[in-house]
C-alpha cells in the first residue's frame, strides 16, 4: 500500500448533529467513551499500510487540530510522507461561503501533486468501521475500474438518517448513485470509501472546477458514472453512519453490545486516538453497575446502567444514569438523574436534577452547560 | 549543548530482589503499578511537573523493558531537543569498563554526560519509590539556605525506623549524624533516597570515592558520611506528602490498597495538577457486561468485566469471565481470568492466564497471606492454590 494516499474528506454534507456540532467539526465528535469519528477512517487507513494521509478541514477545525497534532497517535509524525492538514479555501474569500470539498481539494493542489503515490483514497469520518482496504485495493487493480466503492448491503435503514445509496449490475458495476436520496429504496450504502488513480481524482477536480461544481461525491462520481467506470466492492463489516442526532445517539449505545463492540475494536486494527494521561477509572463502594463503556478518569459514585462513559466523567453518589451518553469532564451530582440524554463535553448537573429525554429523541445538554 | 541549572540522575537499575517473581524478567523500576503506571513513571512525571528536563537513566539489571518503556522519553515530555531523557547503562571505555559497582559509582562512571550540561546541581533519585514531589522546591530551599547538599526525608513512625536510613537533625535542620537501619533511632526523619549536591562538590567526593576499593559505592553508606565528616552543609528538606518504598510484596499490595482508600490516605491520582504520565498503550475503552459487579475498585481501559471485581486494581487489557470473582487483588496487564475463577488477596503477573474455576488465595484462616502468581503463568483448570503461595 505504498503506492497509496489517504485524503480525509471533512465535507459534512449538510449533517449537522445539532448542539453536538455546534462548536465542532462533524470530525472531531466524541463517540464510544474514548474516540472520536476520525480515529475510525484515520486508523483504518493506518492499518491499511497508508502512510501519507491529508486532511481536508472544514469551518470548525480547532478541536480536530487539537485532536490529530502532528498525527503522532497513528505513527504518521513522519519525515517522508505522514499527516498534512489541508485548509479551506473560502475562509479566505470575501464572503466566506463553503462551497463544496472540491475547493478545497482545488486549493490544496500543489499536495496532491507532490505526493509520490499513484492512488488515492478518500474517505469520510461520519461513517464508523473498523475495516483494511488491502483487499478492497486488490480488487481495484484487479477489476481495472476507474473507481471502486466500498459499499454494504443494509437490513435496516432508518428515516432519519444520511445515505448515499448505489445499485449495482450484476458484476458490481455501478449503474445509479444517489447522494442522501428521499426514498429508502436502495438498500446498498456506499461506506463513503472511494478508491482512484490520483490521476482520476485530478481530473474530477478539473472537470468539476470548470464546470462549477463542488461536490466530490455528487458532482465527482454519481453524476458521471456513465464517464467513469466505477466498480462496487462489498463488505460486510459493521458500519455505523452517524448522519443524526438519533443516529448519534443510537450508535454509541449499540456499542454495549458485545458482539458490536468486538467487531469494532477487537476487529482487523486497533482504533487509534490521541492518548491523554488519565488515571484508572475508579468504582467506590456505592458503585452498581450494569452495562457501560467507560474511558479512564471516571469517578464512578452512583448508579450507570446502559451508559457511555467518556474521560473524567463523575457520577458522584446516588446519581442514576441509563441509556445515556457523558462526554468528558462532565459531573452528574448527587441523587440526579438521567435518563436518555446526550450530555456535552464538561457540563455539571445539580443535585437532585431530573433529566429525561425519549429514546428515539434524546435530550441534548449543550457543552459547558450547569443545569 | 546548553547549560543546564540542574540534571536528574535516576537510578533505575536494581534487581528488586524482594519483589521474588514479579522482577524476574524486568528491573524494578519497569514492575508495573497502580493499574495504568509503571514504577519509573513517578520519578519521570516528577521531573517533568517540577520542570527539570534532563534527566539521565542508570540502568543495569534486566534493561531491555525499561528501555523500550522509556524509548524516546516523549511520554514525559522528555524529547526535547537540549536535554531530555537519556538511558545510561554501564560501557566500556580505553581503560576497561565495570558493571556499576554501587549508586555513587554508577553516577561516577557517568560524570561526562553530566559535564555535558555543566550544571551546578545535581538530582539523585531512585527509580522504585510512588510519591509525588516537586523537586523546584527542595531546589529552592538548597539555595536558599546556601546548603552543599540536600537530603528530603520523610517523618516516619518510630516503629518503623530500624527499616530506613535515618537522618538526626539540629534545630536548623542540618543533618549531623546519619543511622543506616538503627535499632536505637535518635530521630525518626527517614531519608528518602533524593538528593541535591553541588555538583562540583559531588564530583570531588565521587571521585575519592571510586580511589577507595574497600567502599561500597554507595551514596547511603559512604558519600553522605564523608560528607556529614567533613562538616559539609547538608540540610534535610522535609517532604510530608504520600510516600511508599513499594520494595516489597507486602508493601506493593498495601499501596494499591491505599490506592483505593477514601483521599486522604493513598496517592491522588486525579490531580490535574499534577500528572502522572505513562506510556499510555492504546487500548478500547472498558467494557463493563450486564453481568458484572464492581465495587470499590481501580480499572483501566481495555478491559473486559463479566464477574464479580471488589477491593482490586486492574491494569489494561485484563478479561474477567462470567461468574469470575476477584477480591483484594491487584491483576497486571493483559491476565485473562476464565469464568468461574476464585481470586482472592493475589497478585497476577502480565500475560498470565487462570482457567475456569480455579482458585487463588484460599484457606482455612481469617488472616489470608497474599498470593503470587508470576508473569506469564497460566493456572490450569480448577486448580486449587492456597493463600500465601508464589507461583512462577
Amino acid at each position: 500500500m505504498n503506492n497509496v494516499m489517504g485524503i480525509i474528506n471533512n465535507n459534512p454534507q449538510g449533517i449537522s448533529l445539532k448542539e453536538i456540532t455546534a462548536h465542532r467539526s462533524l470530525a472531531s465528535t466524541p463517540i464510544a467513551a474514548r474516540h472520536r469519528l476520525i480515529d475510525f477512517p484515520l486508523s483504518n487507513m493506518v492499518n491499511s499500510g497508508i502512510k501519507n494521509v491529508g486532511i481536508l478541514l472544514e469551518s470548525r477545525f480547532r478541536s480536530l487540530l487539537d485532536h490529530i497534532g502532528p498525527g503522532k497517535a497513528w505513527g504518521l509524525d513522519t519525515k517522508k510522507d505522514g499527516l498534512f492538514l489541508l485548509p479551506p479555501a473560502h475562509i479566505y474569500g470575501d464572503n466566506q461561503i463553503y462551497k463544496g470539498d472540491i475547493e478545497n481539494l482545488y486549493t490544496n493542489m500543489d499536495y496532491l501533486h507532490r505526493s509520490s503515490q499513484e492512488y488515492v483514497i478518500v474517505a469520510y469520518p461520519f461513517i464508523v468501521c473498523n475495516i483494511n482496504y488491502r483487499r478492497a485495493f486488490d480488487h481495484h487493480i484487479k477489476s481495472g475500474a476507474d473507481i471502486t466503492v466500498i459499499y454494504k448491503d443494509l437490513e435496516t435503514m432508518h428515516r432519519d438518517s444520511h445515505y448515499t445509496t448505489i445499485k449495482t449490475d450484476s458484476e458490481d458495476k455501478l449503474i445509479d448513485m444517489k447522494v442522501n436520496p428521499d426514498t429508502r429504496r436502495d438498500t446498498r450504502v456506499s461506506l463513503k470509501r472511494y478508491i482512484m488513480k490520483k490521476d482520476i481524482l485530478l481530473d474530477i477536480i478539473d472537470n468539476s472546477v470548470a464546470t462549477g461544481q463542488w461536490d466530490f461525491e455528487k458532482n465527482g462520481i454519481a453524476s458521471r458514472l456513465s464517464f467513469y467506470d466505477v466498480q462496487g466492492f462489498p463488505v460486510h463489516d459493521y458500519i455505523a453512519i452517524i448522519g443524526s442526532v438519533s443516529e448519534y445517539y443510537r450508535r454509541n449505545l449499540e456499542m454495549l453490545q458485545p458482539e458490536i463492540f468486538q467487531d469494532l475494536f477487537e476487529g482487523i486494527g486497533p482504533i487509534f486516538t490521541k492518548p491523554k494521561d488519565e488515571a484508572a477509572t475508579k468504582y467506590t463502594i456505592n458503585s452498581r453497575v450494569n452495562n457501560l463503556i467507560a474511558a479512564n478518569g471516571c469517578l464512578i459514585d452512583g448508579e450507570v446502567e446502559n451508559s457511555v462513559l467518556f474521560r473524567g466523567v463523575k457520577i458522584r453518589q446516588g446519581a442514576r444514569v441509563k441509556n445515556s451518553v457523558v462526554m468528558q469532564k462532565s459531573e452528574v451530582k448527587e441523587n440526579a438523574v438521567l435518563e436518555n440524554v446526550i450530555v456535552d463535553k464538561n457540563v455539571r448537573i445539580n443535585p437532585g436534577k431530573e433529566l429525561r429525554g425519549d429514546p428515539a429523541f434524546p435530550l441534548i445538554i449543550e457543552k459547558n452547560s450547569v443545569i | 549543548m546548553s547549560k543546564k541549572e540542574i540534571v536528574a540522575m535516576l537510578l533505575a537499575g536494581g534487581k528488586g530482589t524482594r519483589l521474588g517473581v514479579l522482577t524476574k524478567n524486568i528491573a524494578k523500576p519497569a514492575v508495573p503499578f497502580g493499574a495504568e503506571y509503571r514504577l519509573i513513571d513517578f520519578p519521570l512525571s516528577n521531573c517533568t511537573n517540577s520542570g527539570i528536563d534532563t534527566v539521565g537513566v542508570l540502568t543495569q539489571y534486566e534493561p531491555l523493558v525499561l528501555n523500550s518503556y522509556i524509548g524516546n522519553g516523549s511520554s514525559w515530555d522528555l524529547d526535547r531537543r537540549d536535554g531530555g531523557v537519556t538511558v545510561l547503562p554501564p560501557y566500556l571505555r580505553e581503560t576497561g569498563g565495570s558493571w556499576y559497582k554501587g549508586t555513587a559509582d554508577a553516577i561516577y562512571q557517568n560524570i561526562n554526560y553530566i559535564e555535558l550540561y555543566d550544571p551546578e546541581y545535581i538530582l539523585v533519585l531512585s527509580g522504585d519509590h510512588i510519591y509525588k514531589m516537586d523537586y523546584s522546591r527542595m531546589l529552592a530551599q538548597h539555595k536558599q539556605w546556601n546548603s552543599e547538599a540536600s537530603i528530603a526525608v520523610l517523618e516516619v513512625p518510630w516503629e518503623e525506623t530500624y527499616r530506613f536510613g535515618i537522618m538526626n537533625t539540629n534545630e536548623e535542620d542540618r543533618i549531623i549524624e546519619f543511622q543506616e537501619k538503627p535499632e536505637e533511632a535518635k530521630s525518626n526523619l527517614a531519608s528518602l533516597g533524593i538528593y541535591i549536591f553541588n555538583w562540583p562538590l559531588l564530583r570531588d567526593y565521587l571521585e575519592k570515592n571510586a580511589r577507595n576499593d574497600d567502599s561500597a559505592h554507595d551514596f547511603g553508606k559512604n558519600i553522605i558520611p564523608a560528607m556529614l565528616n567533613d562538616n559539609r552543609k547538608v540540610f534535610a528538606y522535609t517532604f510530608d506528602g504520600y510516600w511508599k518504598d513499594v520494595g516489597t510484596i507486602k508493601s506493593y499490595w498495601e499501596t494499591h490498597m491505599d490506592l483505593l482508600a477514601e483521599k486522604s490516605k493513598g496517592l491522588n491520582l486525579y490531580d490535574r495538577s499534577w500528572v502522572i504520565s505513562s506510556v499510555n498503550p492504546n487500548r478500547p475503552p472498558q467494557f463493563v457486561s450486564r453481568t458484572a459487579t464492581i465495587s470499590h475498585s481501580m480499572i483501566n481501559k481495555g478491559t473486559k468485566i463479566r464477574g464479580k471485581v471488589e477491593n482490586s486494581v486492574l491494569f489494561f487489557g485484563v478479561d474477567i469471565g462470567e461468574d469470575a470473582v476477584i477480591k483484594d487483588s491487584v491483576i497486571m496487564p493483559n491476565v485473562t481470568i476464565e469464568k468461574g475463577a476464585y481470586i482472592n488477596k493475589t497478585i497476577i503477573g502480565q500475560n498470565s492466564v487462570v482457567k475456569d474455576n480455579a482458585r487463588i488465595g484460599v484457606g482455612e484462616t481469617e488472616e489470608f497471606e497474599i498470593s503470587v502468581i508470576g508473569e506469564g503463568e497460566t493456572i490450569s483448570n480448577g486448580r486449587i492454590i492456597e493463600h500465601g503461595s508464589v507461583i512462577g
